[in-house]
């Protein structure tokens, strides 16, 4: 990312008809003036080279939070068909998809330090190792600085996509073979009898992840399924496998107790870091498939039999999701001021009463609209929260509210901590120091001690008229 | 007289020694007689003409003399300056040093009401209600006049040369002071040794700019007025005695030793029956007015009423009056009618006294420290903060001296106190009563706490000078009188000369009561045996007397060689203390070895790295001590500094060292802390460092959450580093700090302080990542890791890859060569 002053000139030069005018009268420029070919192809790299480097860092910026270049990595160049579907529906949401093979020795994330891609699909599940520049560190740097992943395992998963799952908090089945088996939840198929197909409609009870359209048809899968630490807070079960599954070998005689049962069992699971970066990671690619997206669906022991399963829409809406094309928030222009003032002090005095207000929006996947909760809360906080309060809102992104300045000095932050399920989370701090009154802020007089004021003016005058008769009086 | 030769030597004025050391006494001890003159305008047709001008000689050989005094005292706290640069040294001149900075900026309101957001934090600090302001508001005073002046110094600048010009100013007050209680040569004598005590000089040389620098002349300035009122009786002096005693409150906290030693002066002389009209005078309005005065700076505001520290002062002063009361009604009742009145006011007097004794008891028990702030009580209780208060107990400069400490402070002076005193007793006078009271006080308090050794030095100046100038007084005269040529003559003529001064100026003074003018004049005079005579006295016996007290020539000669060498003794001492000893800054250090000199920098870049390479509100967090630098040189919000008001918040950070890196990433974080800094003196065997402090930071944190205990840290009692150390040692957060990748630079990881191999060499740090390190390794600053991005799932796989990449991509951009 350059300097934050670079960054609007670019950005605006990129999106402009100037932008290109511009490029070409400079192209034209140094062949007319460059004497040799040579130095002309030299200036002509140099060129090209600063002219790349706003192209090349376009990566989550927050102006546009949604992703735009993807790479895909694949096993073989048979998924990019075998998946189209998938493929198509996000190119038709304005992404630029790369496709490259995993073990492609060219590809890269990255180049001069920065990243050449917004987000990666994982489409490979059974990869030892990346090309020469890409391993899982690399990986989990990416994600790290911000980039959003999806990773589709399979049965036959790698360590390496394992080791990828793992750090990011999800635990595949340590069984290479295992496959989620359900004889309660399967669909009805038919070629295969042995109830790893499975249709579930367990689904994360969320808008902001799913959309806020019900999804009717169960969503067909076929895989590993994986296991969650209940203490991680980062990583949510988006889909869940019914209370009768469990996971094991189908080929083999299940001779000890199945090491994952039940609706502990995920099978799709959504990640957000810290710094918002999204991870999908699904316990199987074939869900993914046009085969899955078309073919019809009836669970066992359910009489409706649905045309289509529930694929499409599923995998659609929560790649919106993991792409940040939905529940991304982002707050700005965050104000406050005393009562009846316009401008932000550099520090308040104990008691004095305030405003506080914050413009929240809402990335929509092309534009930012307000976000409307009741439930944004702002802390006045030292050590503890000394004022916690909810914010009212105008229903167009602006949330506001006053209340007074606790009787306490020190340095102050106005906190704003807003994580709901399925958004982006909310940080906001902003330090302001609190003051104790000024030598003059007191009051002068108090009426309490009239009293006293009387007995030391009366006692002055008492001494003057003493001192006048005890030395003029003889 | 040798020490005053021996200052011209030292400054460096080409003053020629020709005239002779018992000429240029004679001037001095006329001085003496000077005032009188001055008084009775009617003696100079008695005094012989020879005598004016040399008396007019003395005054103007006096004044240079102070002259070169204050440069002397100026010029030998230059050493620091001169050997190293100007800078501010230490730790708390940093935040005066600040505070100067914003007063000169601001001005003086916005200072008064000084809320500072960048210490303490998250807490703050109300600077302008908890700083003395004096030292402050000079040194402001004097760059905005050098300033309208159009002589642009740098504020820096002149705080830098702040303590030496009081210096100047001390000594000064010194001569003033000792003049009023043994004349003009023993005022000179005192005031030299007080410019070069090396106990004064530790506190003072350029570039300490502390509170002491100008309490101390405060400090003499306010008894030289008391004593001046004392002797004198005049409201003028009184008034200014309160201004000054203002002055003495707005630099330092020990005003209390003020207010304390001067009601118990008053109240020696109440009860040893020297109970005048002056000393009411010079102490009533010293009370009333002062108690206001001092009520009027805001760290002591009620203060000044409500504790212990100033309540002695009021119960004299009710002594006072009451006594006063009792000579008042003694003059107007006849003998028979007061002595019923006597028992009726005594009675009633004792009455009401134990009333308010009644309630002052039962106030001061009520408060549970009894009323006392805990530096008092130690005071008086020298175990007591050992006891209680770790952090009162921390500071080595509250520790009780050692006896090197003595001689290395005062040296000779220690061996001429005594002399002192004995010359103070000859002729008892309220002002000699007040110097062997004062040197009494200081005495105990400077054996409580090394500090106070500063309150010690000009009392045994004083003293000394006394002594001295007494000693040279006797030996001169008996050469004088014993020399073939001087002697017939010149013997006679001072003799008539003093005996005819001293007339004239008692029959000015008639009209005085007559206990007054006895006691003036035998302090004028010198003449110790003049004392309980009336002097219409015939001069034949005052001159049998005199004879009576010659010594022999050669015993006089030898005891003058003696004397002098005693005070080159001194001045070479002092000389040596000023330029060696105190006058390293402590913020750049030197050490001289086998290949030159060594200049350890590491502070003032590890605090310029800070300012160039973080926010500016990020938080620093490190031990007290260099709190105030941190704030003051890298400008960064420190979490405690040296003003040690809030205990808890010490004990939070002393908690954060010893506690595991986990739980001190947890402390840390909650107080916005960015970045950690540590002094580590391992590799160059600098003593203070964090290490060494570390005991205290677990007691303080151990004294507020009792889940740190001490004994965790020692083995078998012994504080130890090295592989017998306790786990709880070797895990806890200082240790780490201070000895990560220390194994890198020589190997075996050998700490030179400890001198021991260290117990732990190889560890990772996982809350915590080296960003700076300095030149010597004397400052480390770490930052806190920022939360872990993703929560890793349970699955245990070797991870060996990922994190030792990026391990050696991180050591790779940080390692340095330590030289």
């Amino acid at each position: 990312m350059p300097t934050a002053g670079i960054e609007p000139l670019t950005s605006c030069l990129r999106n402009s008809a100037i932008y290109q005018l511009c490029w070409a009268l400079l192209r034209l420029f140094v062949f007319a003036l460059a004497p040799t070919q040579k130095m002309s192809k030299l200036i002509f790299s140099i060129f090209l080279t600063f002219t790349l480097i706003p192209l090349l860092c376009t990566s989550f910026s927050s102006d546009t939070p949604s992703d735009r270049r993807v790479l895909v990595l694949l096993d073989d160049f048979a998924l990019k068909s075998s998946h189209s579907l998938f493929f198509n529906s996000l190119l038709s949401r304005g992404f630029d998809l790369d496709f490259k093979l995993a073990d492609d020795p060219k590809i890269s994330l990255q180049r001069y330090g920065h990243y050449l891609y917004d987000a990666l699909i994982l489409f490979c599940p059974s990869v030892e190792r990346f090309g020469v520049s890409i391993d899982a560190a690399a990986i989990l740097n990416f994600v790290d600085s911000g980039h959003d992943l999806i990773v589709a395992a399979d049965s036959n998963a790698s360590d390496l996509i394992r080791e990828i799952a793992t750090e990011s908090g999800v635990d595949f089945d340590e069984d290479p073979a295992a496959l989620v088996i359900d004889h309660s939840g399967y669909a009805f198929s038919a070629t295969e009898g042995d109830h790893t197909l499975i249709a579930s409609d367990n689904f994360i009870k969320s808008d902001a992840i799913l959309g806020s359209k019900n999804i009717e048809a169960p969503v067909l899968f076929q895989g590993i399924g994986h296991s969650l630490n209940p203490s991680n807070s980062l990583v949510l079960k988006v889909l869940s496998a019914s209370p009768s599954a469990y996971s094991a070998n189908p080929k083999s005689k299940l001779t000890s107790p199945p090491s994952l049962t039940g609706s502990t069992i995920s099978l799709v699971s959504v990640i957000q870091a810290r710094n918002n970066a999204r991870i999908l990671i699904s316990g199987s690619l074939s869900m993914f498939s046009n085969r899955f997206f078309r073919s019809g669906v009836q669970k066992a022991g359910s009489p409706t039999k649905h045309d289509r399963s529930g694929n499409e829409q599923f995998l659609t809406e929560i790649s919106k999701w993991v792409f940040h094309e939905r529940g991304h928030l982002k707050a700005v222009s965050v104000q406050h001021h005393k009562i009846g003032e316009a401008d932000e002090p550099a520090m308040y005095r104990v008691n004095d009463d305030l405003e506080y207000s914050v413009e929240i929006y809402e990335w929509s996947g092309t534009t930012w609209e307000p976000y409307v909760a009741d439930d944004v809360q702002v802390q006045f906080y030292m050590m503890s929260p000394y004022v916690l309060k909810t914010l009212s809102t105008d229903n167009k992104g602006r949330y506001f509210t006053s209340f007074k300045v606790p009787d306490v000095y020190g340095v102050f932050q106005f906190k704003v901590e807003y994580q709901k399920l399925g958004y982006t989370s909310l940080s906001l701090s902003k330090q302001i120091p609190v003051r104790p009154f000024r030598h003059n802020e007191y009051e002068r007089f108090i009426p309490a001690a009239y009293p006293y004021y009387g007995a030391a003016f009366s006692m002055m005058a008492g001494f003057f008229i003493f001192t006048a008769v005890h030395l003029y009086n003889k | 007289m040798t020490t005053l030769s021996e200052d011209q030597d030292l400054s460096g004025k080409s003053i020629s020694l020709s005239p002779t050391h018992i000429l240029s006494h004679r001037f001095i001890s006329k001085l003496s007689i000077r005032p009188s003159m001055a008084a009775s305008s009617s003696s100079s047709d008695n005094a012989p003409a020879t005598s004016s001008i040399r008396n007019a000689f003395g005054n103007v050989l006096a004044f240079f003399i102070l002259l070169l005094i204050g440069v002397l005292a100026f010029s030998i706290r230059l050493f620091s300056v001169i050997k190293y640069e100007s800078v501010i040294h230490e730790f708390d001149p940093y935040f005066n040093y600040r505070v100067t900075q914003y007063l000169t900026k601001n001005g003086i309101y916005d200072f008064w009401n000084w809320f500072d957001d960048r210490t303490w934090y998250p807490l703050g600090r109300v600077i302008g209600g908890t700083v003395y302001p004096g030292l402050t508001l000079i040194a402001g005073t004097l760059w905005w006049i050098l300033n309208s002046l159009n002589i642009p110094l740098s504020v820096e600048t002149v705080c830098v040369f702040t303590a030496p010009i009081f210096s100047a100013f001390a000594s000064w007050a010194t001569y003033l002071l000792t003049k009023e209680v043994k004349g003009t040569g023993a005022g000179l004598t005192a005031a030299v040794l007080l410019a070069m005590v090396p106990s004064y000089i530790s506190r003072s040389v350029a570039g300490s700019y502390d509170n002491e620098a100008v309490a101390i002349f405060a400090l003499i300035f306010t008894f030289y007025l008391y004593i001046k009122t004392l002797n004198t009786g005049s409201l003028f002096y009184a008034t200014l005695n309160s201004i000054a005693y203002f002055y003495m409150v707005c630099s330092w906290g020990g005003y209390t030793f003020i207010i304390n030693l001067i009601p118990m002066h008053a109240l020696l002389c109440i009860v040893t029956g020297r109970y005048s009209s002056r000393l009411y005078i010079a102490y009533a309005p010293l009370v009333v007015l002062g108690t206001l005065l001092a009520a009027l700076v805001p760290v002591v505001g009620f203060n000044a009423v409500m504790t212990s520290e100033h309540f002695a002062s009021f119960l004299v002063f009710i002594i006072i009056h009451v006594v006063a009361l009792v000579y008042y009604i003694k003059g107007i009742l006849s003998p028979k009618m007061f002595k019923v009145a006597m028992a009726l006011v005594v009675s009633v007097g004792l009455a009401v006294c134990c009333a308010m004794i009644a309630v002052l008891i039962a106030l001061v028990a009520s408060s549970p420290t009894k009323g006392w702030s805990g530096r008092s009580l130690s005071l008086l209780d020298p175990t007591y903060a050992s006891k209680y208060i770790p952090i009162i107990a921390s500071v080595s400069e509250h520790q009780p001296p050692t006896w090197p400490s003595y001689f290395m402070d005062i040296n000779v002076l220690a061996f001429l106190v005594p002399a002192g005193i004995i010359a103070c007793f000859l002729p008892l006078t309220d002002a000699s009563t007040f110097v062997v009271l004062y040197i009494v006080m200081s005495v105990y308090f400077s054996g409580v706490m090394v500090r106070l050794m500063l309150v010690l030095a000009p009392a045994a100046c004083i003293l000394s000078g006394i002594a001295l100038s007494q000693a040279f007084d006797v030996f001169t005269r008996s050469i004088k009188f014993q020399l073939p040529s001087l002697a017939g003559h010149s013997h006679v003529d001072a003799g008539d000369a003093t005996s005819e001064n001293v007339v004239p100026n008692d029959v000015a003074k008639t009209e005085k009561s007559e206990d007054t003018s006895k006691e003036r004049t035998s302090r004028k005079s010198k003449k110790k045996e003049k004392e309980k005579e009336p002097v219409e006295k015939p001069l034949s016996k005052s001159k049998l007397k005199k004879r009576l007290l010659v010594l022999p020539l050669e015993t006089s000669i030898i005891a003058i060689i003696l004397l002098v060498f005693l005070g080159a003794f001194y001045v070479v001492h002092s000389v040596w203390a000023a330029a060696e000893a105190y006058s390293a800054p402590s913020i750049v250090l030197t050490s001289q070895s086998h290949d030159g000199l060594h200049v350890f920098d590491d502070f003032r870049e590890a605090y310029a790295w800070l300012s160039h390479n973080t926010d500016v509100d990020d938080k620093v967090a490190s031990w007290w001590d260099y709190g105030y630098q941190t704030t003051a040189m890298a400008n960064r919000t420190v979490i405690v500094d040296n003003n040690t008001w809030n205990n808890t918040h010490i004990a939070t950070v002393g908690t954060a060292m010893s506690s595991p890196e986990k739980a001190a990433w947890e402390i840390f974080h909650s107080l916005d802390v960015k970045y950690v800094l540590v002094v580590f003196g391992g590799l160059v065997g600098y003593p203070s460092d964090d290490i060494n402090k570390f005991l205290w930071m677990v007691r303080i944190g151990g004294g507020v959450f009792p889940h740190i205990k001490e004994p965790d840290y020692l083995r078998d009692g012994q504080y130890r580093i090295d592989s017998e150390a306790t786990p709880t040692m070797l895990n806890c957060l200082m240790y780490k700090l201070s000895y990560y990748r220390f194994v890198e630079t020589d190997g075996k990881a050998f700490d030179r302080v400890r001198r021991t191999e260290i117990g732990k060499k190889y560890f990772k740090l996982t809350h915590f990542e080296e960003v700076f390190t300095t030149h010597h390794w004397m400052v480390r600053i770490y930052k806190l890791k920022p939360q872990k991005n993703r929560i890793r799932g349970k699955a245990k796989k070797s991870k060996s890859k990922a994190s030792s990449t990026t391990a050696s991509k991180r050591k790779g951009g940080i390692r340095r060569n330590p030289f």
